[in-house]
């Protein structure tokens, strides 16, 4: 088991060096470049090389390749150029991911909590109103584009009625600590209630926008699976057996219905972040998705890597710790 | 359902409903009167205005964007300043200067009674230590990315081969300082109006390390100083930028010099996509905005937001390269194109209400202005003769224009692109259009010379037409590649004159013989536009008073509700 997860660690340290090889390479194979967004459209020729020198931007590419690992690995990813200026790379990412991370987390918790028992009410009745409903429900939620929605969304809710907020993570101004970064968790820990409830508020147009996709396919997959295992002889023999319907329900069609859409909730986590991207911007929320929009925008080598570097790293790293334990599970895949 | 409700307490179906349906209308009217309640707390006297971008830092002498500025403004004053509304240079911190005759001393008496934020005397100790901070800069803080507009006003630093504007400073006594320079300039006293120039605590910049500016990959980090602990004059103090939620709130300075701020707290919100600031201040959540979608002004209006235009303070110029196409390099060619281009429709179809003609490269207010100069009105056929006679009847041009940008200037590259495309092609032009994004090649291109046509403007910073054509032609290697024309050098030799020259009538009378031949004999771009950049607020906000340099001051504004 050992030596299974060194060589799994030496495969993620091969495929960070190789992506960040190909990252560094392509960023700068772009057109324009940093100093081009530092000096605008002022710049003349000679600041401008002056700037490239100073930056050391002149240098070939493996040289700067090469101080950008010495850098890397003391966490000095450099400093961002136009997404938050002046600031640490890492920084802005450890300051936006919790906002990634709280919008995201919320709109799966929605998309479970309202998916799930709707598929499971869904099926028991199938065809009847509620089965409709919620089938043209999820149809919406798939085939509407996120930006529509959330613009629809924002016009009832905040522009119309005024009762939610348009965009943003918080009141400007309000009296809030921000020790973690996920607003709500801080307003609770540090009991500031109306901090907590006013970033819970300003999270809900968004969440329910990012929510609609994967709210469909867990629907759609609990109902269908429902319907599956209600027809399966061991739903049948409990029945016969005389045990009452809550048990059956429970014990017998729920759980063995929810093995694939637990599996389905798993994946959907991955489309989650990337949906953030779009969802982050409409809404003006500071996460990692605006984070990247801006970086490109605005050219900013530094935030652009580590965003991209990071999250490819979560992801690299969740995938390794699942093949992990299924090796523990299975003990024939530690060798092959 | 069946689950929840247990044993001896089964609700019947229209009792689920009501249940429901009660309980809905509850959340609902709750969640309603939370939200309102925290508006509610916001409200009084705290602005929350939406930005269009994060500030870098509060330090502005390392600073050259307008998102700082517009921070830094509030907390910080120069020694002169602009009238409010305008862009004549107004005593601020300095009550009264004289320059000798040859231009090179300027003597600043001083405001008296004024304290930086942190309770350091505003003095002529205090002046001399802002200039000698920025003339000793070393290293880093030499960056053309940070120092811009002390590179750009005074060309260099302590030591430097070519020698710097700035000479010395002077503390003759402690309300009269003297700044001595090297030679006369147009810019002086004016250039001491720009943001970058505002004075800060001497006592601050020491205790938190101001200079210590540090590059790092492809940025770099500012000092304690600029990050948290800027310290003006100013009618606002700083309170505190939250990264996290992307705001900065700055508080009423309650010791300061003159009329006293009317807000509690200025919170300045960065919104960085127009639409999000159009519906945030639709919905309540800010109390203003700047730069609105110029489509949108007309239902704004409409919804009793008060929308600004402010008087434009800058220009969209056409520019010919003549570095990559030989035709460019003839005379009659560029007059062909200026002749080509339809400017009246192009202001009427394309730019915002208040947008005007172009007759020179800056605004009327600018000193050097005249009327009587080449105009080139609208005519296709003419364009076509000219051509002729200059023997490209089949002139073929490389067109650039920038995408993933808007500017003041030029709202809207796209559509200015093919209303000046289509004109050309009506005078028998073929046009290839080129679009690069802003950042993503356009710029550097175009500031190499190697875009044939293209699209580009200029806001002004100060009421000065070096700021303008100084900046424009000033040197040969520019933009519009004009270092092989018989004319290039002289042109730049003929701008250092009239910035050189301290009689200030004789000055403009050289401004305006350049302007004359800039139209007449060089053309090395065409004058298209002035588009005024309009600002909006919502009914309850008062007092708002805007600049044409876009440098709001929201000391005067108060929240009527």
């Amino acid at each position: 088991m050992l030596r299974y997860t060194v060589r799994r660690l030496g495969q993620l340290l091969i495929v960070t060096v190789v992506l960040s090889v190909l990252l560094f390479g392509w960023l700068r194979a772009l057109p324009g470049g940093p100093v081009s967004a530092l000096l605008g459209e002022r710049a003349t020729e000679e600041s401008r090389a002056r700037l490239v020198q100073q930056l050391g931007l002149d240098q070939p590419l493996y040289v700067q390749y090469w101080k950008f690992v010495q850098r890397a690995i003391t966490g000095d990813f450099g400093v961002s150029t136009g997404v938050q200026p002046g600031t640490p790379a890492m920084e802005v990412f450890l300051q936006r991911m919790p906002a990634t991370l709280e919008l995201s987390v919320l709109a799966l918790l929605l998309a479970v909590a309202v998916g799930i028992p709707l598929g499971y009410f869904a099926a028991r009745r199938q065809g009847g109103w509620l089965d409709n409903l919620s089938i043209t429900w999820s149809l919406i939620g798939v085939a509407v584009p996120v930006f529509f929605l959330a613009f629809l969304l924002k016009y009832v809710f905040a522009i119309e009625f005024g009762v939610l907020p348009a965009s943003g993570r918080q009141a400007a101004g309000i009296d809030a600590t921000h020790a973690t970064g996920f607003f709500v968790l801080d307003g609770l820990l540090t009991t500031e209630w109306d901090a907590a409830w006013n970033a819970l508020v300003h999270l809900l147009l968004p969440a329910v926008a990012l929510s609609t996709i994967p709210f469909a396919v867990i629907f759609r997959l609990t109902r269908a699976s429902v319907l599956d295992v209600v027809e399966e002889d061991y739903v049948r023999t409990a029945r016969s057996k005389g045990l009452g319907a809550m048990v059956v329900r429970g014990r017998h069609i729920l759980r063995n219905a929810m093995l694939p859409v637990v599996t389905t909730i798993g994946l959907q986590t991955g489309a989650l972040l990337s949906g953030a991207v779009l969802t982050e911007q409409v809404f003006n929320i500071p996460g990692i998705g605006q984070a990247l929009s801006l970086g490109f925008q605005r050219q900013d080598y530094a935030v652009l890597q580590v965003v991209i570097l990071a999250t490819a790293m979560v992801y690299v790293l969740v995938n390794l710790l699942v093949d992990l334990a299924y090796a523990a599970i299975d003990p024939r895949l530690r060798t092959r | 359902m069946g689950a929840a409700a247990g044993p001896g307490f089964r609700l019947s179906r229209v009792g689920r409903r009501l249940v429901t349906v009660g309980l809905t209308a509850v959340l609902a009217t709750s969640l309603s009167a939370c939200v309102q309640s925290q508006r509610g707390e916001d409200s009084g006297q705290t602005m929350v205005f939406g930005a269009p971008g994060a500030p870098a830092l509060f330090d502005p002498f390392y600073a050259s964007d307008g998102e700082t500025f517009r921070v830094t403004r509030q907390m910080m004053e120069g020694l002169v300043g602009f009238e409010a509304g305008g862009v004549k240079v107004e005593p601020e911190l300095a009550t009264d200067w004289k320059s000798s005759e040859d231009g090179t001393k300027w003597t600043f008496q001083l405001r008296e009674g004024v304290k930086f934020h942190d309770g350091t005397d505003f003095n002529a100790e205090a002046v001399c230590a802002n200039f000698e901070r920025w003339y000793n800069q070393t290293g880093t803080g030499q960056s053309s990315a940070l120092s811009y507009y002390w590179i750009e006003t005074f060309g260099g630093f302590a030591g430097d081969d070519e020698p710097s504007l700035f000479s010395s400073c002077e503390a003759q006594d402690p309300t009269t300082a003297v700044i001595n320079l090297t030679r006369a300039t147009s810019k002086f006293p004016a250039a001491l109006g720009l943001d970058s120039f505002s004075m800060q605590s001497p006592t601050a910049m020491e205790k938190y390390e101001a200079d210590k500016v540090v590059a790092k990959g492809s940025g770099f980090e500012y000092s304690e100083y600029a990050r948290k602990h800027p310290t003006g004059t100013g009618p606002f103090q700083f309170d505190s930028y939250d990264q996290n939620n992307q705001s900065v709130v700055l508080r009423r300075n309650d010791d300061y010099w003159g009329d006293k701020a009317k807000l509690d707290r200025l919170i300045f919100k960065v919104i960085s996509d127009e639409s999000v600031r159009k519906q945030e201040l639709l919905s309540g959540g800010i109390d203003g905005y700047d730069f609105p979608n110029p489509a949108d002004l007309d239902s704004l209006r409409q919804q009793d937001f008060n929308v600004q235009v402010r008087e434009p303070f800058n220009v969209l110029y056409l520019g010919m390269s003549q570095k990559k196409n030989p035709a460019l390099r003839k005379l009659k060619v560029r007059k062909a194109l200026a002749y080509a281009v339809n400017r009246e429709n192009l202001v009427n179809a394309n730019l915002p209400d208040g947008a005007e003609v172009a007759n020179l490269f800056y605004p009327s207010s600018v000193d050097g202005y005249t009327e009587d100069v080449a105009k080139y009105s609208y005519d296709p056929e003419k364009a076509k003769r000219l051509l002729n006679e200059a023997g490209h009847s089949d002139l073929t041009i490389e067109f650039w224009w920038p995408t993933q940008v808007t500017r003041p200037y030029m709202p809207d590259p796209r559509g200015i692109f093919n209303s000046l495309a289509g004109d050309m092609r009506k005078a028998g032009i073929t046009v290839k259009p080129v679009s690069k994004p802003w950042n993503g090649g356009y710029i550097s291109d175009v500031n190499k010379g190697d875009a044939e046509v293209f699209l580009l403007g200029w806001t002004g910073d100060y009421n000065s037409p070096d700021n303008f054509i100084g900046t424009f032609f000033g040197s040969t290697e520019n933009q519009f590649y004009t270092k092989p024309a018989p004319w290039g050098e002289k042109l730049a030799n003929r701008l250092d004159a009239a910035d050189k020259e301290p009689d200030p009538t004789k000055r403009e009378r050289m401004y305006t013989e350049i302007n004359r031949d800039l139209k007449s004999k060089y053309l090395p771009a065409v004058p298209l536009s002035h588009s005024p950049p309009a600002i909006v607020t919502a009914p309850h906000v008062e007092g708002l008073v805007t600049s044409p340099l876009t440098a709001e001051e929201f000391a005067s504004v108060s929240i009527e509700k």
